[in-house]
């Protein structure tokens, strides 16, 4: 979990994977919106892949390598995607922001410098219902520029 | 709730023989909103992502034997040459997130009549291979579908793997939604030419108790090609043909009214989507040719 091992106890079967960070683990950056897949509020990386934590089985997450928004800053030090989104106002009320951070952080990773369409189509599973997605469009590309080699 | 979680294949038919009644699970993007909304609670899970065998693909006598855990991320990454059509559904699939995850056993395990899948296997004749401890057999496609949500399994068995030809010609794929992502086709359509067999196969999605093929329109569309050798020589194919094409495709269909559409515009809209489909097909095959 976020780099090291961690054991939650008393985890019920049928428990998913959003529910153990929240609950277990003391992890609640990964939001719990729709439970089904449509909003992101809850992407992580799960063996480096952008997954929704809350259609992972908790069992299935077992000794498997976590990554949660909580995993991104380091030392106190907020992520250069995190910055921008602070920085370009891409967040209102902030609560898909923890899950389009994690989205936007995977799409850098794969594709350094993003076109507008690249970024609409990597978020597409991020739903927002505050900002109309302009901030976070620009936060996005502020980001790719921050981060450029 | 047990957790069962097979670490090989073998291992995973021996619980499935001895929990009929476990639920398997692999990507979970259908399963888990069962599990979350409490509309399921099955007295087992049977979780399949740990079975190497099921995330291989390779070739299989001339046919791709895709293993039921290959998610669409990885079909659109790795097969999307030989299986254009199939990755062009794929593409539509819900969300980066979704499809890192989801599968196409997991779709046919589902057996929803939406299930993005299901039109290109039926047009390019997949098969479907089902396995138990009591052996292994395989289903055409057409044949596996049964119902909504239901299917051919038996609850001893388990999805293997699909079976398809790499693509024999151009391959397309048409979905209605509200949106671009995220949605469950309000109807869909995909086409695969075989000129080669000089046949036309057709998938419809979302517009009948399960995913059909329209056999009368594949018969008439091939008919008008092979009446004027267009397979040989390729030409426009008469706009009068295209629309009675379209007619025919609407005509497989059996729709109802739903949440999502109605009959009357699922016809509709599968009229218009077939029409189109096989207009950019054929005109790839053209230039090809």
């Amino acid at each position: 979990m976020n780099g090291r091992p961690r054991v939650a106890e008393d985890v019920w079967e049928g428990t998913n994977l959003l529910g153990v960070l929240r609950e277990h683990m003391d992890l609640p950056g990964s939001k719990n919106a729709c439970e089904q897949g449509e909003c992101g509020s809850c992407s992580v990386y799960l063996d480096g892949r952008l997954v929704c934590a809350c259609l992972v089985l908790a069992g299935q997450a077992q000794g498997r390598d976590i990554r949660t928004v909580e995993g991104l800053a380091s030392a106190g030090v907020l992520h250069p995607v995190q910055e921008a989104f602070l920085e370009a106002g891409a967040v209102q009320c902030g609560f898909c922001t923890p899950g389009l951070v994690v989205a936007t952080h995977d799409l850098l990773t794969r594709t350094p410098q993003p076109t507008t369409m690249e970024i609409r189509e990597a978020l597409a599973g991020n739903i927002c219902r505050c900002t109309g997605y302009a901030k976070i469009i620009d936060a996005v590309h502020l980001a790719a520029s921050r981060m450029r080699p | 709730m047990d957790f069962l979680q097979p670490a090989t294949w073998t291992e995973a038919l021996a619980m499935k023989a001895a929990h009929p009644d476990a639920l398997p699970i692999a990507g979970g993007t259908d399963v888990m909103v069962e599990i979350n909304f409490d509309r399921q609670r099955p007295p087992a899970f049977l979780d399949l992502t740990r079975i190497a065998e099921l995330s291989g693909w390779g070739l299989d006598d001339g046919m791709l034997r895709v293993g039921a855990g290959v998610t669409y991320a990885r079909l659109i990454g790795e097969l999307g040459d030989r299986l254009p059509g199939l990755a062009m559904a794929s593409r539509t699939v819900g969300s980066p997130q979704i499809r890192n995850r989801g599968t196409v056993g997991g779709n046919l395990g589902s057996a929803s009549p939406a299930g993005d899948a299901h039109p290109p296997l039926l047009a390019s004749r997949a098969i479907v291979e089902l396995a138990s401890t009591a052996g292994t057999r395989r289903l055409p496609a057409h044949e596996f579908f049964l119902g909504p949500k239901r299917n051919a399994m038996r609850k001893d068995e388990l999805i293997r793997a699909f079976l398809v030809e790499p693509a024999q010609g151009p391959q397309q794929f048409s979905k209605v939604g509200t949106r671009n992502a995220m949605v469950i086709a309000v109807c869909s359509f995909a086409l695969a030419l075989e000129p080669e067999r000089r046949r036309v196969g057709t998938g419809i999605g979302s517009a009948a108790p399960t995913p059909v093929t329209a056999p009368e329109a594949e018969r008439f569309i091939e008919g008008v090609l092979g009446e004027h050798d267009m397979w040989q020589k390729p030409a426009p194919v008469a706009e009068s043909a295209l629309v009675r094409f379209g007619e025919l495709v609407a005509a497989a269909a059996r729709p109802i009214d739903d949440v999502r559409g109605t009959a009357a515009y699922r016809r509709h809209a599968l009229a218009v989507m077939a029409r189109r489909s096989f207009v950019w097909a054929w005109n790839e095959y053209r230039g090809a040719v």
